[in-house]
């Protein structure tokens, strides 16, 4: 009971700072930087299941991301298909091209796992690069319609914020459902050991597939979300770099965590915002930073500011004693 | 069959290079079990090494050549001294992070440094092209495929004949059994490290007048340069080297007679291949091992 408890009130405490975000900031460019941070929390979220939970890594996820935004976009202006039948067509077309990549994929492990999404993200990205009759080319998709549901119309600003954050907020419960459920106990299991887990029974491939296919999903919905917000789209938004800011994200954030991803998915969006004033020096720091965190919080901010919290209180602590120490 | 001929001179000229690069990732990665995702960062700072050094102050080209190879190992040893041995217990996964971070790193330098034009190099040697069977061969391609071949030789020697290569030899098979015998195993680390940055090095400056050169050309000759090393298999020196000239060959193949826009994938369409039908890779004497 007090879990539950405990999370009805993280989940109040997220939809009241995310109302309150909405209704309170007025400023176009921070609504629109918080927009980018919804799109990258669902990004993260869909990853930190597959890295943080299920222990599977992949250096291709931003192809998911890319099929979610070209889908819609195709759809949605070459062929004049409403939106949001679009959106089923995407985060369907994700799903299966995630079942027929994953079923031998996800059959290699560690590096060699890496290696092999990282080939499948790079071979989509040139398909969205080559194949300029349909996806634009490498000058990308221009005139990709704006989303409206009945009277509303989803204009950047506020209403596309709540939209993104409505959408974030209903991932993080289902991501919660699955990782309390069997599944989640389970997909753990593959993590701390996938031959035990094998053992007691679990169909660790098919369990790391359908897991596989849900991330999959959460990111062709980001980049249904991605087109329409910005309604534009190239391929250098879907490149081996994205991919790897993904997994910087969730690293970053700290894995296994669902309030991780959302910090790892700030200060990723975040950072590149306030390195725009160092300008040709931006790409330094923001290696330095990725390199220096990575050396001394490699659990990830969230656990890395923990440790760092519960060290000094033990040494204020252990001051404290001295000192009674001392007047005996 | 001219066409032909002459895809298949540029196919094992750039493969000579990929392989160079394949050469030093799975070299890093059989004593340090470590991918160097900042490898290709490497080879480009070996390519704009040679245009400060050869192309701007005109020094002579073998001194250059010595000076950009032995600069870009230091630059290596201080990245593993001072990233790699310090996180040295973490997860691979915060490993490759490290390493990523370390590319962009060198990028944002390289871009500072050299600005964000590509240069050109002209070509090491001045002789005419030759012609054999109605195709042109650059005496440079010449140079660049011995040079590459000479370089494989001389690390297959240095880890057959002397002591300290079988000793990172012996690192490679098994570092606790490696330190147990009294071989410093941290020390081969940074051997290993040196090494593969220069042979990153030495392909930088073999590309540099094939193509231009610019702060971003590493990223894609890097990956490359997995690609190759995965298809001969990770690990294996001269499996590496052969997946080099493989893909070199099959990407000059696949570009004249398919697609020009096809060339990148064709890399990772190998790769993809390799990995679900033999992922320890054609050339490897090891048994497959899926972790």
């Amino acid at each position: 009971m007090a879990e539950q408890k405990r999370i009805f009130i993280e989940h109040s405490i997220f939809m009241l700072v995310v109302i309150l975000c909405g209704i309170f900031i007025e400023n176009t460019y921070y609504l629109q930087i918080m927009t980018f941070i919804g799109i990258n929390t669902l990004l993260a979220l869909g990853l930190n299941m597959l890295m943080g939970y299920a222990g599977q890594v992949s250096l291709g996820h931003a192809a998911f991301y890319g099929i979610g935004a070209y889908t819609t976009a195709i759809l949605s202006t070459t062929f004049g298909i409403s939106p949001w039948i679009a959106l089923l067509c995407a985060v369907g077309g994700a799903v299966f091209i995630a079942f027929v990549v994953g079923l031998p994929t996800l059959k290699l492990s560690g590096y060699y796992l890496g290696m092999g999404t990282l080939g499948f993200g790079m071979i989509v990205n040139i398909v969205f690069r080559e194949w300029s009759s349909v996806t634009g080319g490498s000058s990308g998709f221009v005139g990709i319609p704006m989303l409206e549901a009945g009277s509303i119309l989803f204009e950047s600003g506020s209403s596309y914020f709540f939209l993104v954050w409505a959408v974030v907020f209903i991932a993080i419960i289902i991501c919660r459902r699955i990782l309390s459920s069997r599944m989640g106990r389970a997909l753990r299991s593959i993590h701390d050991g996938e031959n035990a887990s094998m053992a007691v029974g679990v169909n660790t491939h098919f369990l790391k597939l359908q897991i596989f296919m849900f991330s999959a999903a959460l990111g062709a919905i980001a980049g249904f979300l991605y087109a329409h917000f910005v309604m534009f789209i190239s391929p250098e938004s879907f490149g081996f770099m994205v991919s790897v800011k993904m997994v910087t994200m969730v690293v970053i954030g700290g894995m296994a965590s669902v309030w991780g991803a959302i910090l790892g998915a700030s200060l990723l969006t975040l950072l590149p915002e306030v390195l725009h004033s160092f300008q040709e020096y931006e790409m330094i720091i923001f290696g330095l930073i990725l390199m220096v965190v990575m050396i001394f919080m490699p659990q990830g901010l969230t656990r890395g500011l923990l440790d760092i919290y519960e060290h000094s209180r033990k040494k204020t602590g252990k001051i404290e004693q001295l000192n009674l120490n001392f007047k005996d | 069959m001219q066409e032909i001929i002459q895809y298949l001179f540029s196919g094992v000229t750039t493969g000579s290079i990929y392989a160079v690069i394949a050469v030093g990732l799975s070299m890093l990665y059989s004593s340090t079990e470590l991918i160097n995702f900042s490898h290709g960062e490497f080879v480009m700072l070996g390519a704009m090494g040679i245009v400060t050094l050869w192309v701007h102050l005109s020094l002579p080209l073998p001194l250059a050549f010595i000076l950009t190879v032995a600069g870009v190992s230091v630059i290596g040893m201080l990245f593993e001294r001072f990233a790699i041995r310090t996180a040295k217990k973490h997860q691979p996964i915060t490993l490759v992070i490290i390493t990523v971070g370390a590319s962009i790193l060198f990028r944002g330098l390289a871009m500072i440094l050299w600005g964000k034009d590509p240069f050109s190099v002209p070509s090491f040697s001045k002789h005419e092209s030759i012609e054999i069977a109605g195709a042109a061969l650059v005496p440079q391609s010449l140079f660049i495929v011995v040079a590459a071949f000479i370089l494989a030789g001389a690390i297959h020697l240095f880890f057959k004949q002397t002591l300290t290569g079988k000793a990172m030899v012996a690192c490679a098979v098994n570092k606790k059994a490696a330190w147990l015998s009294g071989i410093p195993s941290e020390r081969i680390g940074v051997l290993a490290f040196i090494i593969s940055t220069g042979t990153g090095a030495a392909a930088g400056i073999f590309i540099a007048p094939i193509t231009m050169s610019s702060y971003d050309m590493g990223t894609m000759l890097g990956l490359k340069g997995f690609c190759a090393a995965m298809i001969g298999g990770l690990g294996s020196l001269w499996g590496a080297f052969a997946g080099g000239i493989l893909l070199g060959v099959l990407e000059s193949l696949g570009a004249g007679l398919i697609s020009s826009g096809l060339k990148d994938a064709i890399a990772f369409i190998l790769l993809l291949l390799i990995l679900y039908i033999c992922p320890a890779g054609l050339f490897s004497a090891k048994v497959a091992k899926r972790f």
